[in-house]
């Protein structure tokens, strides 16, 4: 190998990529060749780092100083200031929210100080595209342990005694899976990968196949040697281009090497994977309804048992497990499941990754040990709620999931706390709220998710979240009745009890937890017609502040439906019978004039 | 409505003049026959010949993959990506997950819908641009976000988002007239 002075790691993650990384990268390769630095210096294109936020991230390693927002421009200076002169171009470094003070190294930083690195172990570190980088930091060192020194059952074992629980949602242990499968009889066993990522919020699996493809892949072949399948398949939705670019990359590097195919390093054990693409339905995250679309049919859930294990793709045992989970399979193997039980809780073991979002100072994706508690990632990892506003909450798993109050902020993070306290782990998508978020807005957001998603095989889910849905509407629209708040519980009730599958089961959670904790909104809807975060259009009035207001015509010309009038200079007005309500002149107005109440 | 035989049978004609789609469909399909589960994405490949699925191309892969036209119907229209209409060349994927949603993706909505006098799911009379929705395009801390051909827009506000649909209305304009002159 080349030896090399510098490495500089751009983030080619889909978050920079649309801030415009691609161009820092042209422009960096450019300025190298021109000062003759291209032989000493490397570009190193990475996956993504967790704080697409901050992107175009730009890192320079051996010191490991971190660039944010580094754009085109200002690639020039990078080079002739901190590669040619060793300056650090400080007006580019990270700023802490509050302090404001400027931290220039990566591990310094509060949003990954408190994180705890095991799935996402290399992504941002390594060129995805390169199997050697993944290779040269250990991969595919534990399907070689396991292929030569391990029984499949001790495979199992080693799974099984390392507590590692299913990352797609449900947090099935993933060794007791595994050990069902293996028991099924049946000479044909496939093994599949759950890469639909259907929570519209997260995007952890999106991040480990676009940055880590290997471990993925590397997790499943150890699967399926423990499980006893010789072919294998990835369903990625095909919103993902770039994940599904990547693995393709990285599957037929690996079967070049021979780590993926026939007689693999000569053990004798044969693997073969395939790539199926979605085509955009929730509902095929759900197993039974995954399976039947990689089978070219429409996706629809089925009654079980027969569970996937007993008879799942082409009626054959079937083994079916999330991207996070396979990921953390390989370094589980390699350390022992010692360490890994070492992290995490009593009862939920390792880390999580989840999609941190919403109204909270640093976003992006962040990996904590288990049971690590709220506060510690909203306020320390996520520097707390922007622009200083009352922190009211956090919806915690998506569709399926729950809102938990401000009050409930130290609570742990495990699957069995959250369940408790009305939520769900889900996939790990985190929307931080504050007070400018209306709660019934919310829950009616996600019931129209799931309502549209809804495949519509069982009655109880099809019609009755669209009636909860109606209710929600019409409570948004303020024509809300008394009655509305008992018929949502109770329909929630009946729905989650009967329906078929996990969709429909879970489909009530979002509005039934925040019809727990904050039902005062609703109330406030229903009878004050009132919205208190401001949000549903239909409950606000407008109106103009005579004393502040100074006549220079702005919201008059914004206005769509023709309700503002006034002289220029002399103080205007809305005409309440037009307006629309849709917000413009309140956008418009520099003077703070308009009233929103 | 009248009937529309007559449309479908013309489209179907001059879907088989075109012989460079129609040469790709055919080799896509003698790929594909007698392979099981292909359904998804035999009609995947499809749309990426012709920006959809009309429907003699989907009469016509029934036929050859001996599958009931109900059923390669059926899938069509249970996946979403599918779409049975043209689509504009500019598809603008506009995202609906949650994060954009409390950041106000809903007024991005309205706005684009104004600016393009069309609504979510419809194509421009001048068949420039398609109104989409998605559930989360994974880039939500740049939230809110909308995506056009492929390309992420982030940190967007009503005006912002409006500001780079009449940009690239221009460039179209100005790209015709530069056809002209040729
Ligand atoms: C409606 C619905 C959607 C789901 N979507 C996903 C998904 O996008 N990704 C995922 O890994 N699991 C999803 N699941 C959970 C899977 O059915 C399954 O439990 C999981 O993939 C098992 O993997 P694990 O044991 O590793 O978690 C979904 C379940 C339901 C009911
Ligand atoms: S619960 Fe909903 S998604 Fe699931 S099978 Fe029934 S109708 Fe389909
Ligand atoms: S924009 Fe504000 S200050 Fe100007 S006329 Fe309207 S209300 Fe008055
Ligand atoms: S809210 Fe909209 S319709 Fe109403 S006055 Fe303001 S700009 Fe006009
Ligand atoms: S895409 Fe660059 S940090 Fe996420
Ligand atoms: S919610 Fe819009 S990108 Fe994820």
């Amino acid at each position: 190998m080349q030896l090399v002075r510098a490495h500089i790691l751009v983030c080619g993650g889909t978050g920079c990529t649309s801030s415009g990384s691609k161009q820092v990268q042209d422009v960096l390769a450019k300025e190298l060749e021109k000062h003759k630095l291209d032989k000493e210096v490397k570009i190193v294109e990475t996956g993504c780092h967790g704080f697409c936020e901050m992107g175009p991230l730009v890192i320079v390693y051996p010191e490991g100083t971190f660039y944010v927002r580094v754009q085109a421009e200002d690639v020039p200076e990078i080079v002739e200031e901190h590669l040619l002169k060793g300056r650090i171009v400080t007006r580019l470094l990270y700023k802490a929210p509050v302090t404001e003070e400027q931290i220039p190294a990566y591990k310094e930083i509060n949003f990954y100080k408190k994180q705890l690195r095991v799935a996402l172990r290399n992504c941002g570190s390594i060129n995805p595209e390169v199997i050697q980088e993944y290779i040269a930091r250990g991969g595919y060192e534990s399907l070689e342990k396991v292929l030569f020194e391990m029984t499949p059952e001790q495979v199992i074992d080693e799974i099984k005694r390392s507590g590692l629980r299913g990352r797609g949602g449900g947090g099935f242990p993933t060794g007791l899976k595994w050990e069902f499968c293996r028991r099924s009889p049946g000479d044909m066993k496939y093994i599949i990968c759950n890469a639909d990522e259907g929570d519209p919020g997260a995007f952890m699996d999106r991040s480990v196949l676009e940055g880590d493809p290997h471990s993925v892949i590397e997790g499943m072949a150890i699967g399926a040697y423990a499980i006893g399948a010789r072919e294998g398949y990835i369903y990625c939705r095909a919103e993902y281009p770039l994940a599904i670019k990547r693995l393709k990359i990285a599957i037929s590097q690996a079967e070049e090497l021979g780590l993926l195919g026939e007689n693999i390093l000569g053990s004798g054990f044969s693997f073969d994977l395939h790539i199926k693409e979605g085509a955009g339905a929730f509902v095929c995250g759900e197993e039974t309804a995954l399976m039947a679309s990689i089978e070219g049919r429409r996706g629809m859930p089925r009654v079980r048992p027969p569970f996937p294990a007993q008879s799942g793709l082409w009626g054959k045992p079937s083994n079916i497990n999330n991207v996070e989970t396979f990921a953390n399979v390989p370094v589980i193997i390699k350390r022992g499941a010692e360490w890994f039980a070492s992290m995490g809780t009593e009862k939920s073991k390792g880390t999580k990754v989840f999609a941190l979002t919403g109204k909270v100072n640093n976003t992006g994706l962040v990996e904590v040990p288990m049971g690590i508690t709220l506060r510690e990632i909203i306020f320390d990892i996520g520097g707390g709620i922007v622009g200083g506003k009352k922190y009211k909450g956090v919806q915690i798993g998506g569709p399926s999931g729950g809102c938990i109050p401000a009050h409930l902020v130290d609570t742990p993070v495990d699957y069995e706390s959250l369940i408790e306290a009305g939520a769900m782990m889900g996939s790990g998508g985190l929307v931080v709220m504050d007070e400018t978020t209306c709660m019934v807005d919310l829950a009616r957001f996600f019931l129209n998710f799931t309502q549209s998603e809804s495949c519509g095989k069982c009655t109880p889910c099809r019609e009755g979240t669209k009636r909860m849905l109606e209710i929600l509407t019409r409570i948004c629209n303020g024509q809300g009745v008394p009655e509305d708040i008992e018929t949502l519980e109770r329909l929630g009730r009946v729905i989650k009890s009967t329906a078929l599958c996990g969709l429909g089961n879970t489909a009530p959670n979002p509005v039934l937890s925040t019809l727990r904790y904050f039902r005062h909104e609703y109330e406030a809807h229903i009878f004050e017609k009132r919205c208190p975060a401001h949000v549903c259009s239909a409950l606000l009035v407008y109106s103009i502040d005579e004393e502040k207001c100074i006549g220079c015509g702005r919201c008059l010309r914004a206005c769509p439906a023709g309700a503002i009038t006034g002289e220029k200079k002399e103080p205007h007005k809305i005409d309440p019978e037009k307006c629309i309500k849709c917000g413009s002149c309140f956008e418009k107005c520099k003077q703070e004039a308009i009233i929103r109440s | 409505m009248g009937c529309t035989c007559d449309d479908q049978q013309n489209l179907a004609q001059s879907l088989q003049n075109d012989t460079n789609t129609w040469t790709k469909l055919q080799d896509l399909l003698e790929r594909f026959r007698g392979q099981r589960g292909s359904l998804v994405t035999v009609l995947q490949q499809v749309q990426d010949i012709y920006g959809y699925l009309p429907r003699p191309v989907m009469q016509h892969v029934a036929e050859v993959l001996r599958i009931k036209p109900a059923k390669v119907y059926g899938v069509a229209t249970f996946y979403k990506q599918f779409r049975l209409t043209p689509m504009g060349k500019y598809v603008i994927l506009l995202c609906q997950g949650t994060a954009c949603h409390v950041n106000g993706s809903e007024r991005l909505a309205e706005a684009l819908c104004e600016e393009l006098q069309i609504s979510e799911g419809e194509t421009t009379t001048d068949g420039l641009f398609t109104l989409s929705s998605a559930a989360c395009l994974g880039c939500c801390s740049l939230a809110p976000v909308m995506m056009i051909n492929g390309l992420a827009y982030g940190q967007l506000t009503p005006q912002k988002a409006r500001q780079i649909v009449k940009e690239l209305a221009e460039q179209e304009k100005g790209s015709l007239q530069e056809g002209g002159l040729q």
